[in-house]
């Protein structure tokens, strides 16, 4: 297992270096820079301006002092902040963002896998159509037209929350609903369809025959099996909802890194983008080696290739 | 090649399974036996027909009328209208064309490339397969969402260059926001492909072991033969049912790029950018939101439905990779 995990970081290494590397040129061949969006800037001004960032050095001299400055963690200075590096903008606003996420894969979790064991358990009743049904209106109603109309039920006309903000408790309920619902449904399916597959197989028949109880059969014996096709769309899952906060911190008008990102690319602050960029990145490549692990540990048919 | 037969509007009464009938025809039972996905395409149909040729009886869905304001639904304006005073239900139809359209065309997108991918690297097989597949994997793993947003937001100056180089030098003035539009095929496209592929080759690459192929290579057909009178037919159940899935995760990728204002921009318009103009009027004028958004998730809900009614009236198991 160490050597597959040691295989995987280091097949990590040239696909980080492609992802800074096209990003790097593609934001920079591109016309108009973090400076022309501003009015009035005098020439002597912006040449200033980008003789102190190192913008007037040749491109690929940039290049490489940028990863350089990265080999030793540093992702240089914010253009649109004056005095604040891209550093201490990620840590300022990456609590934020991890807190939804966090919170929002809980949300999911919880809704989502007693709905789809509850569907798989009570197969074709009616308690399994109206699971299934829910799960289906959750896939597709989208984040930003739920979002939304929870704000317009829950803030606007009953008053019970705020309508934005990320200050108190009451303030996570809204987000983290919005966000962790599109999720819970496709959990839900998945469980289902995941429990359905292993509870027709003969090793649940040996279990039954021995006389287990059912509670032990499910939890015991079909659970582990089941969650397989869970675990392995839990990548994506947490991508999704990495890159879902986009939408959600600008609903909620929540401070996290989501929304500085867009904010960054318009603004075309070009060390924030990279540094954001770089970030997900890394955090996605993890994740998903991580979800790998855990397919295995569950299922010893599979083995570390 | 079997065709499949087109969806008549109005449902003839079942008819009986014959011992020789086709596999398409067989599906075609199943799938008119699954009444949610009956509804779901009937309901999809209609609103395709509508956002189609709606627009040209309506009331247009640029004419403003400042005086009027937002007014809620009435008699006169079924679904009220924005705060220009222009036409909602006009508006609807409207973005709907461009909603559908982009769901289809960077469907396709998506589907030529992923197709083509697939079937390389499941016809070639051996160390070929295993780079060509190692790279879907590696691109999976990529924050995509986020390489789109980069993309719409800094290809912007190029694709307005190729608008006015449209309208001043070629002068096609009808194609407003073409390059806009452009992008975003190609953006939403290059990221819905990968599933696709691996759809693909993993069928290809059971269907080249299976028997009839075999007997086909030992009857001596041509490969090209093989491919398009054996192979492809046993594709076509998977593609048709992906293909179907993957137009409303396209929609729903260009309504989020939309709302965060990044997809189709004014003056045209589309159900994401409809969603995102409500959400934040809503809190006066409620219809702002709640029609479209109403709109595009049935849409989304019945595609889902027929997705579904389809993979189970064509028997796709486990084509997850």
């Amino acid at each position: 297992m160490l050597r597959f995990i040691a295989r995987r970081l280091l097949e990590t290494i040239p696909v980080l270096l492609i992802i800074i590397t096209a990003t790097f040129f593609m934001i920079r061949f591109v016309p108009g820079g973090p400076f022309t969006a501003e009015k009035a800037v005098t020439p002597e001004i912006l040449r200033n301006l980008e003789a102190h960032y190192g913008l007037n050095q040749p491109l690929h001299r940039q290049y490489l002092d940028y990863l350089g400055r990265l080999l030793h963690g540093d992702l240089g200075p914010s253009f649109k902040y004056p005095n604040r590096t891209v550093n201490e903008i990620i840590a300022d606003k990456l609590p934020v963002s991890l807190e939804l996420g966090a919170l929002s894969l809980l949300v999911a979790l919880g809704l989502g896998l007693p709905l789809g064991l509850l569907a798989a358990l009570r197969r074709n009743t009616w308690i399994d159509y109206l699971c299934s049904a829910t799960a289906m209106i959750g896939l597709s109603v989208p984040t930003f037209v739920l979002g939304p109309l929870f704000v317009l039920a829950a803030a606007i006309h009953f008053h019970w929350v705020n309508a934005s903000g990320w200050y108190g408790p009451l303030d996570r309920v809204l987000p983290c609903l919005t966000l962790g619902c599109v999720y819970a449904a496709a959990i839900a399916r998945l469980t289902r369809g995941g429990m359905l597959e292993v509870l027709q197989q003969d090793f649940i028949r040996t279990a039954r025959a021995k006389g287990a109880s059912e509670a032990r059969v499910i939890f015991g014996h079909a659970l582990r099996g089941g969650l397989l096709p869970l675990v392995s769309y839990l990548g994506p899952a947490i991508a999704g909802i990495l890159t879902g906060s986009f939408v959600i911190e600008t609903i909620f008008q929540i401070p996290g890194l989501g929304r500085e990102f867009v904010n960054s690319a318009f603004n075309r602050d070009y060390t924030l983008v990279l540094g954001t960029v770089i970030l997900y990145a890394t955090l996605l490549i993890a994740l998903n080696l991580l979800v790998d692990v855990v397919q295995v540990w569950l299922n010893p048919r599979l083995k570390f290739e | 090649m079997p065709s499949l037969s087109p969806l008549p509007a109005a449902t003839p009464a079942p008819e009986p399974l014959e011992p020789g009938s086709s596999p398409w025809h067989d599906a075609w039972v199943r799938l008119r036996q699954n009444r949610l996905a009956v509804a779901g395409g009937l309901l999809l149909l209609v609103l395709t027909l509508l956002c189609v040729g709606g627009p040209w009886f309506s009331q247009t869905y640029q004419a403003q009328n400042l005086d009027l304001g937002a007014t809620a639904p009435s008699g006169a304006h079924w679904l009220g209208t924005d705060t220009l005073g222009r036409d909602l239900f006009a508006r609807l139809l409207y973005g709907g064309r461009i909603s559908l359209m982009v769901g289809l065309v960077a469907t396709g997108v998506a589907l030529t490339i992923g197709v083509s991918y697939g079937a390389v690297a499941g016809f070639l097989g051996g160390k070929t397969d295993t780079v060509m597949m190692r790279l879907v994997d590696i691109l999976y793993a990529l924050p995509f969402t986020i390489f789109v947003i980069l993309l719409m937001v800094f290809m912007k100056g190029p694709s307005e260059h190729l608008d006015t180089w449209l309208r001043d030098t070629v002068h096609l003035s009808g194609l407003q926001g073409f390059g806009n539009m452009l992008l975003l095929f190609a953006a939403i496209g290059a990221v819905e492909w990968l599933t696709m592929a691996r759809i693909v080759r993993g069928q290809v690459l059971s269907l080249k072991r299976m028997e009839f192929i075999e007997a086909a290579r030992a009857l001596g057909f041509s490969r090209r033969r093989i491919i398009f009178r054996h192979l492809l037919p046993n594709l076509l159940g998977p593609i048709i049912v992906y293909a179907t899935l993957t137009v409303p995760a396209v929609m729903l990728l260009e309504a989020f790029l939309s709302f965060l204002g990044l997809g189709v921009q004014p003056p045209m318009s589309s159900w994401g950018a409809l969603i995102k103009d409500g959400a934040e009027k809503m809190e006066e004028f409620w219809w702002l939101l709640v029609f479209p958004g109403g709109v595009f998730s049935l849409t989304l809900f019945s595609l889902n439905f027929l997705g579904d009614g389809l993979r189970d009236a064509l028997d796709v198991r486990a084509a997850q990779d």
